[in-house]
C-alpha cells in the first residue's frame, strides 16, 4: 500500500535533487543562525524572551535566522539541532536545559558550527554555555515585596525544585527579609512548567492563605492575572507581564539575551569566538526589572534603582552572608558571599520559607 | 473569605468544567456511544470560545462558539462511527489528537491576547449564608449553568419520555429500532449534545477560568471527565460528587503545600492521587456486577446498523 | 439518493484499498491546508514529505523514529484483535524505560559487558508488562474497564518518572538537573549504520513484527483471539478463556511498549529524563489502526507516521508553520481511515428515493 508512495517519493526525490542542483548555491547571501525553542513562542515567558533576542540579532547584524519551537527535550532535539548544523547555520542556539547532551553530541560532528546552550553545564570544543543570574532580579522583587506586603505573607508558585528555581525562591525571601524580618514565604509546586489552570488555582490558594504579594517560576501569565482579579500584588517573571495585570503587576524579573546573541554572532563571524561559559546578570545587562508600578512609593523606587546600580557594580550580592537555611543552619558566614558552585547545588529553602520542600 | 470558604470555592470552580463535560458524555454514553474525543473537543471549544470572545467582546457569544465548535467536532465523529461505523475507541482517540492539534494550529495568533475577567454573579441573600454562601452563590454564570444542566439531565433521563427512549437505545438499539424509534438519529443527537457540552467546558477554561489561551491548556481534563462518567456509574448525581471530589483533591493538595504542613511525600505522588483515586473507584464499582449492569448502557461502544 | 448497502461478505480488496484512500484524502487535506495558509501546496508537500528523507541520514532518522512506533503498535495490535483496549502503552513505555535505566545505572562504573544490555532488554519488557498487568489484573478479577485504567496509569507513570529523575535516579554530578547520568557504552545499543543514530532496536522491531505475524496468523492462540474479537459469544461457546485473552493482549502490549522504552533510553537518549516518551504510545494506536492490526501494515504505517513527525519539523523550519501541524495530519489520517473503512462491509449504491 505505502509501497507506491515510496516509489513515487523516489521520483520526487530525483526531481527535487535536480531542482536543488539548478537553484542551489544561488543563495549564498547572509549567514543563518538557528534557534531551538522548548515551548511555543507565545506572548510572554522563557521562549518569548529568547525570541526577542533573535529579533534583535536579525536587526543588528543582518543575519537571517530560523527557529523551531516546541521541540521536546528528548531524542528529537538532536535531529532538529543537526539539521541546522548540516545546512550550514553559523551559530545554533539551543535554549533549554534538556538539549545539552544532544547539542554537545552534534557539536562534536559539526566542528565548523558554533553552538551555544542555555542553562547547561557541559562546555564543548565548539559549544559555549550561557545562563543568567535570575536571582539578582528576584532579590530586588523580594525587597519590594517585603515593603509592600501588609499581611507579611508572600506566595510563590513554582514548577520543579531544581537549583535555578530554588535560587529564585531563596533570593526572593532573602530580599524580603532584608527589609521586613517578619515576612514569610509560602511555596506551592505545581509540577509543570505550563498549566495555566493549575497555576491559577495555586495562586488563588496562596492568596486565600493570606498572601498579598505573589510571584511564580512557571511559564504562563496566570499568576499575575489571578492577583489582578483579587486586587493583590504580583511580580511577573521572564517577561514584562504588566498588560496581564496593570494594577497587580509591581514589576518583573526579565531576561535579555539579545546583546549576548549579537556579541556571539559577531565574534563567530570575525573568527574570534571561543566557547566560554557565561553566567550574566545585571552587570552584563542580561537581567533587568520591568518598569516599576506607580503603586511602589517613590522612595522605595529610588532604593531599588540604587540597588540595581550596586548589582551592576558588583557590590551587592543577593546571597551575601549570613545565609541561614530553614532549619537554622548557617550556609554562608557573615562577610562572605555564596560561591557559584554553592549556588549551582542549592537544594534547600532559606529561613523565612514556611513551606517544606517535598521529597 | 476564610480558608474553608476558599477551599470550597476553589473546589467548585475546578469541578465545574468537569461536570459540564462529563454530563454531556454521560448523555452520549447512555445512548450507547463512547466518545474518547472529549480532550480534543474541549480544546476546540476553548479556542473557539476565546477567539469569539476576543473579537466580539461578549463572553456569552464565546460560550456559544465553544459549544458550536464542540458540536461540529462531535458531528464529524458521529458521521464516522454512526454512519460509516468506524471503531468508536479509535475514532475517539483520533478526534482527541485532531482537536488538540487543530486548536493549537488555529490558536497560534491568539496566544498573545488577553480577555477581560468576567465578573462573578452574586445571588443576593443566598450568598450571605455563612461559610458556604460566598463559595456557592458568588460564582461564574457557568457554575450555575452546570447545576441547571445537572437538574435538566436528571429530569430528562428519569422523568421524561425522550429520556426513556434514549436509555432504551443505549440498552438495545435493535429493540428500540424495531418498535419504531430512530436509533441512529437519537445517537446522533446524543453525541452532538455531548460534543456541545465538551465545547462549553472548554470555553469555560479559556474565557472564565484562566482566562487566556495557550496550547495544551486543557491539560488532560477531557480524559478526567471521561473517567468521571464511569466513576459515576453513569449517574448524574455521582458525576456531580465525583467532579467536586476531583477538584477537592487537587485544591486540598495545593492548600496543604501552601500551609507549610510537613509532608514527606513527593509532590508528584500527590499529583498522581486523582488518577489513582479514579482507578480505585473504578475497581470498587466494577466489582459489583449489579451496579454496573443496572447503570451501564449495555450497547456502549457497539456499532448499530438498522437493517442488520 | 446515495445509500450504503451491506456487502454479502467483507471485501478483502477494500480492506487494503481503504488505507490508501485515507492516505490520499489526508494528502488532499494537506494540500488544501497548505493552500489555506497561503503556502504553495506543492512546496509544502515537498518540504513535508520529501525533504526529511532526501539523504541517507534522513532515512536513518525515519527508521529510528519508526522503531518505537512499530514495537508499541505490534504489541497493541495483538490485544486490539481480541477487543482488549490497552490505550496505556505510553505509560508502559515509560515504566519499561525506568526499569531498563535502573539496570544501566546499577551497573554504572562496573566493568560492563554484554549482560548489561541483555538485562536491560529483559528489564524493559518486564517493566512494561508489570504496568500492563495492573489493568489486566483489575479487568480479569474485578471486570474493571481496561481503557480507563490503562489511561489513568499513563499519568501516574509520567509522574513516577518525574519523581525518579528529580530524586533517586538523578545524576549526582548533574547540578540537580532532572536527568540521570549518561549511560556507559556497555549500556548503549549498538549502532547499525555508522554516523547515524539508527541502532539495533530497529532489528528488534522487525523481529517483533515477524513474531507478531506468526502469532496472529499461524498460532492457535492468535486464532482464538481473532475469533474473540469478531464474535465474543462464539469464542465463549468454543470455550476460549476470556481472561487468558485479556492477559495475552495486555502483556504483549506491555512487553513491546517496555522494550520501546528501553530502546529509547539505551538508544538516542543515552540516559533517562522526564521526556522519555514523545507520545509514541498514543501514536502507536493510530499506527495499529491505520495498519488494520496487521504487522505488515504496521511496518508501513509506522514509517508514514514517523514521516509525519519529521515533516512537521521541516515545515516549521522552512515554512514557518507551527509544530501542531503534525498532529493535524495524524488526526486527519485516522479519521479518514476509520471513515473509509465502511467500504469494507458496505458499498455505495444509487437508489431511487422511495416515495
Amino acid at each position: 500500500m505505502t509501497l507506491t508512495k515510496i516509489i513515487s517519493n523516489r521520483w520526487l526525490l530525483i526531481a527535487f535533487t535536480a531542482m536543488a542542483m539548478m537553484f542551489g548555491g544561488a543563495s549564498q547571501a547572509a549567514d543563518n543562525v538557528g534557534f531551538v525553542y522548548v515551548s511555543p513562542i507565545g506572548d510572554a515567558g522563557w521562549t518569548y524572551q529568547h525570541d526577542l533576542g533573535r529579533l534583535q540579532l536579525e536587526k543588528e547584524t543582518g543575519v537571517t535566522t530560523s527557529y523551531v519551537e516546541n521541540v521536546a527535550e528528548g531524542a528529537d532535539a538532536e535531529r532538529v539541532i543537526r539539521e541546522m548544523a548540516k545546512r550550514g547555520d553559523k551559530v545554533v542556539f539551543a535554549t533549554s536545559f534538556g538539549y545539552m547532551n544532544y547539542a554537545l553530541k552534534v557539536s562534536n560532528t559539526f566542528r565548523k558550527t558554533a553552538f551555544v546552550h542555555a542553562t547547561g553545564y557541559k562546555l564543548g570544543k565548539n559549544m559555549g554555555l550561557v545562563n543568567a543570574r535570575f536571582y539578582e532580579g528576584r532579590y530586588l522583587t523580594g525587597v519590594i515585596a517585603g515593603e509592600m506586603t501588609k499581611s507579611n505573607v508572600l506566595g510563590y508558585v513554582a514548577a520543579f525544585p531544581i537549583p535555578e528555581v530554588l535560587q529564585g525562591i531563596n533570593a526572593f525571601i532573602k530580599g524580603a527579609r532584608s527589609v521586613n524580618p517578619k515576612a514569610e514565604l509560602r511555596v506551592i509546586w505545581v509540577n509543570s512548567w505550563y498549566d495555566p489552570g493549575k497555576e491559577r488555582e495555586a495562586s488563588l490558594t496562596l492568596l486565600s492563605q493570606n498572601a498579598d504579594v505573589i510571584t511564580h517560576h512557571t511559564d504562563s501569565t496566570a499568576v499575575v492575572q489571578a492577583a489582578e482579579e483579587k486586587g493583590k500584588y504580583a511580580f511577573g517573571y521572564h517577561s514584562d507581564m504588566s498588560k496581564y495585570g496593570p494594577n497587580a503587576h509591581l514589576t518583573a524579573t526579565t531576561h535579555h539575551w539579545g546583546d549576548y546573541y549579537v556579541k556571539t554572532v559577531k565574534e563567530v563571524q570575525a573568527g574570534s569566538w571561543k566557547p566560554t561559559s557565561v553566567w550574566g546578570g545585571y552587570k552584563e545587562g542580561m537581567i533587568k526589572l520591568a518598569p516599576l508600578n506607580k503603586a511602589i512609593p517613590a522612595d522605595l523606587q529610588a532604593r531599588i534603582r540604587e540597588m540595581e546600580k550596586q548589582l551592576t557594580a558588583g557590590t551587592l550580592h543577593p546571597f551575601a552572608g549570613p545565609v541561614v537555611d530553614q532549619g537554622g543552619k548557617t550556609i554562608v558566614a557573615a562577610g562572605q558571599n555564596m560561591t557559584d558552585d554553592q549556588l549551582n547545588k542549592m537544594n534547600y529553602y532559606l529561613q523565612g520559607v514556611v513551606s517544606k520542600i517535598p521529597n | 473569605m476564610d480558608i474553608l470558604t476558599s477551599i470550597l470555592f476553589a473546589t467548585i470552580v475546578a469541578g465545574t468544567p468537569l461536570i459540564i463535560v462529563a454530563l454531556g458524555q454521560l448523555i452520549a454514553e447512555k445512548s450507547g456511544v463512547l466518545n474518547l474525543g472529549a480532550e480534543g473537543m474541549m480544546a476546540m471549544g476553548a479556542i473557539a470560545g476565546f477567539a469569539v470572545t476576543l473579537h466580539s467582546g461578549s463572553p456569552w457569544l464565546g460560550v456559544l462558539a465553544g459549544m458550536a465548535a464542540g458540536a461540529v467536532m462531535s458531528f464529524i465523529f458521529a458521521i464516522v462511527v454512526l454512519t460509516l461505523m468506524g471503531n468508536q475507541v479509535a475514532s475517539g482517540l483520533a478526534l482527541s489528537i485532531l482537536g488538540v492539534g487543530l486548536s493549537a494550529f488555529i490558536g497560534k495568533p491568539y496566544e498573545a491576547e488577553i480577555l477581560q475577567t468576567v465578573s462573578a454573579i452574586r445571588i443576593p441573600l443566598l450568598a450571605d449564608i455563612p461559610i458556604i454562601g460566598e463559595a456557592l452563590f458568588n460564582q461564574q454564570a457557568l457554575v450555575y449553568f452546570s447545576w441547571a444542566l445537572f437538574g435538566g439531565i436528571v429530569w430528562f433521563l428519569y422523568r421524561s419520555r425522550p429520556g426513556l427512549v434514549l436509555r432504551a437505545v443505549g440498552e438495545s438499539p435493535h429493540s428500540a429500532h424495531s418498535i419504531g424509534y430512530p436509533a441512529i438519529r437519537i445517537r446522533y443527537m446524543a453525541t452532538i449534545f455531548g460534543g456541545a457540552m465538551a465545547g462549553i467546558g472548554g470555553s469555560f477554561l479559556s474565557v472564565f477560568y484562566t482566562p487566556l489561551w495557550v496550547e495544551g491548556m486543557v491539560a488532560g481534563r477531557g480524559w478526567i471527565a471521561i473517567a468521571l462518567v464511569v466513576f459515576a456509574t453513569w449517574r448524574p448525581f455521582r458525576v456531580l460528587v465525583g467532579a467536586y471530589l476531583f477538584g477537592g483533591v487537587m485544591v486540598a493538595q495545593l492548600f496543604v503545600q501552601g500551609s507549610g504542613l510537613e509532608i514527606n511525600i513527593p509532590s508528584q505522588f500527590l499529583s498522581a492521587l486523582p488518577y489513582l483515586a479514579t482507578i480505585v473507584v473504578l475497581v470498587i464499582i466494577s466489582r459489583d456486577q449489579n451496579t454496573v449492569r443496572l447503570n451501564a448502557p449495555v450497547s456502549l461502544g457497539q456499532p448499530f446498523r438498522p437493517e442488520a | 439518493m446515495l445509500r450504503l448497502e451491506r456487502r454479502p461478505e467483507a471485501s478483502q480488496t477494500m480492506s487494503y484499498v481503504s488505507p490508501l484512500i485515507a492516505i490520499v484524502l489526508m494528502l488532499v487535506g494537506g494540500l488544501v491546508l497548505f493552500a489555506a495558509l497561503g503556502k504553495n501546496p506543492l512546496e509544502g508537500f515537498k518540504v513535508f514529505f520529501v525533504n526529511p528523507i532526501s539523504d541517507l541520514y534522513g532515512v536513518s532518522e525515519l527508521l529510528l523514529k519508526a522503531t518505537p512506533l512499530m514495537l508499541c503498535a505490534v504489541g497493541l495490535a495483538i490485544g486490539f484483535r481480541a477487543n482488549v483496549w490497552n490505550i496505556g502503552a505510553e505509560g508502559q513505555l515509560i515504566v519499561g524505560a525506568i526499569a531498563a535505566s535502573a539496570v544501566a545505572l546499577h551497573f554504572y562504573g562496573s566493568e560492563g559487558g554484554a549482560h548489561v544490555l541483555i538485562l536491560m532488554v529483559v528489564a524493559g519488557c518486564i517493566g512494561g508488562m508489570l504496568w500492563a498487568a495492573i489493568p489486566a489484573f483489575l479487568k480479569t478479577y474485578f471486570n474493571t474497564n481496561e481503557i480507563l485504567v490503562s489511561l489513568m496509569l499513563v499519568y501516574v507513570a509520567q509522574l513516577l518518572v518525574s519523581w525518579l529523575v528529580h530524586g533517586p535516579m538523578m545524576d549526582p554530578d548533574g547540578f540537580n538537573f532532572p536527568q540521570s547520568r549518561l549511560f556507559e557504552d556497555s549500556a548503549l545499543l549498538p549502532i547499525l549504520l555508522e554516523d547515524t543514530r539508527l541502532n539495533i532496536a530497529f532489528t528488534f522491531a522487525l523481529g517483533a513484527l515477524v513474531v507478531g505475524y506468526i502469532f496472529m496468523f499461524r498460532s492457535f492462540a492468535g486464532f482464538q483471539m481473532q475469533v474473540a474479537g469478531f464474535a465474543a459469544n462464539a469464542a465463549r461457546y468454543a470455550g476460549f478463556s476470556a481472561k487468558r485473552m485479556v492477559w495475552i493482549g495486555l502483556m504483549s502490549g506491555g512487553a513491546m511498549a517496555g522494550l520501546a522504552g528501553m530502546s529509547e533510553v539505551a538508544g538516542p537518549m543515552g540516559q533517562i529524563t522526564e521526556h522519555v516518551s514523545n507520545n509514541y504510545g498514543f501514536a502507536a494506536i493510530i499506527v495499529a489502526f491505520v495498519a488494520r492490526l496487521n504487522p505488515v501494515g504496521i511496518f508501513f504505517a509506522s514509517l508514514l507516521m514517523a514521516l509525519l513527525y519529521l515533516g512537521g519539523e521541516q515545515a516549521q523550519q522552512y515554512l514557518n508553520l507551527p509544530s501542531s501541524i503534525s498532529n493535524v495530519f495524524q488526526g486527519m489520517l485516522l479519521m479518514f481511515l476509520l471513515g473509509s473503512d465502511v467500504f469494507i462491509n458496505y458499498r455505495l449504491r444509487w437508489k431511487e428515493a422511495r416515495a
